[in-house]
């Protein structure tokens, strides 16, 4: 799947955009955050409090509870802020 | 109609345009966004010499399309307009604009209302703002989110 990170999201992961198999026992949005966050260093600073990261699958929001499979594109970013 | 641009906007131009050979318009609604010169965030209020707008343009389009779309299975035959600028922008600079042309003055307000509303809770975009020495990253308001909540209800 395809990840991609915005705002202080990728500004703290140094990362626009990235391609990740679905991990192993990683089924939902929650799950593939725990496992970012696991990586440490700014991917742990970016997931550290994730009531302040917002995600998008396939270009809709969703829930942390949604599930997830290999050909989905994730965007991880904070509440929107245009207008 | 959506359009997506770093370039400025000419609202007036753009007005003429969306009503031009339509004779079942009656009034155009329209708002205009702008670059303030201090902080968004109300305890600051510090000044700020530009912002930065960053979005996500896969979904920015089929975010802004699908509020096009709910304002027009509302409120019936309306023309709509919504262009929304990215990049780095200075104080009194233009930023969105939307616009409704309707039959009636209500729908035309309220539509326009509903777009805005949405727009800032739905569609992805980011403000960083720069001030004499620091940059940082505009934080949401919980007043966006209840206005754009109290849709949901009526």
């Amino acid at each position: 799947m395809k990840i991609l990170y915005f705002a202080w999201l990728k500004e703290k992961t140094s990362l626009a955009e990235e391609d990740l198999s679905l991990p192993c026992g990683v089924s939902t949005v929650a799950g593939l955050m725990e496992y970012l966050k696991n990586r440490g260093g700014g991917f742990a600073d970016a997931f550290a409090d994730s009531t302040l990261v917002r995600v998008a699958v396939n270009m809709e929001h969703v829930q942390t509870s949604h599930p997830l499979n290999n050909a989905d594109e994730v965007a991880f970013f904070p509440p929107v802020t245009g207008g | 109609m959506i359009r997506i641009q770093t370039k400025d906007f000419d609202a007036g131009a753009e007005i003429k345009n969306l009503v031009s050979g339509k004779g079942n318009i009656g009034g155009v609604c329209s708002f205009i966004g702008l670059v303030r010169d201090f902080s968004a965030s109300e305890q600051s209020g510090e000044k700020i010499t530009a912002m930065t707008l960053e979005h996500y343009p896969a979904m920015t389009e089929k975010q802004l399309e699908k509020i096009e779309t709910q304002a027009q299975e509302r409120w019936g035959s309306i023309e709509t307009l919504i262009i929304h600028r990215v990049g780095r922008l200075e104080p009194t600079a233009q930023i969105v604009l939307v616009a409704v042309a309707a039959a009636h003055r209500d729908v035309a307000f309220e539509a326009a209302r509903f777009i805005m509303d949405i727009l800032k809770t739905e569609a992805p975009f980011w403000k960083k703002e720069e001030g004499p020495t620091t940059s940082k990253w505009v934080e949401a308001k919980a007043s966006d989110i209840a206005k754009a909540g109290l849709w949901e209800k009526k």
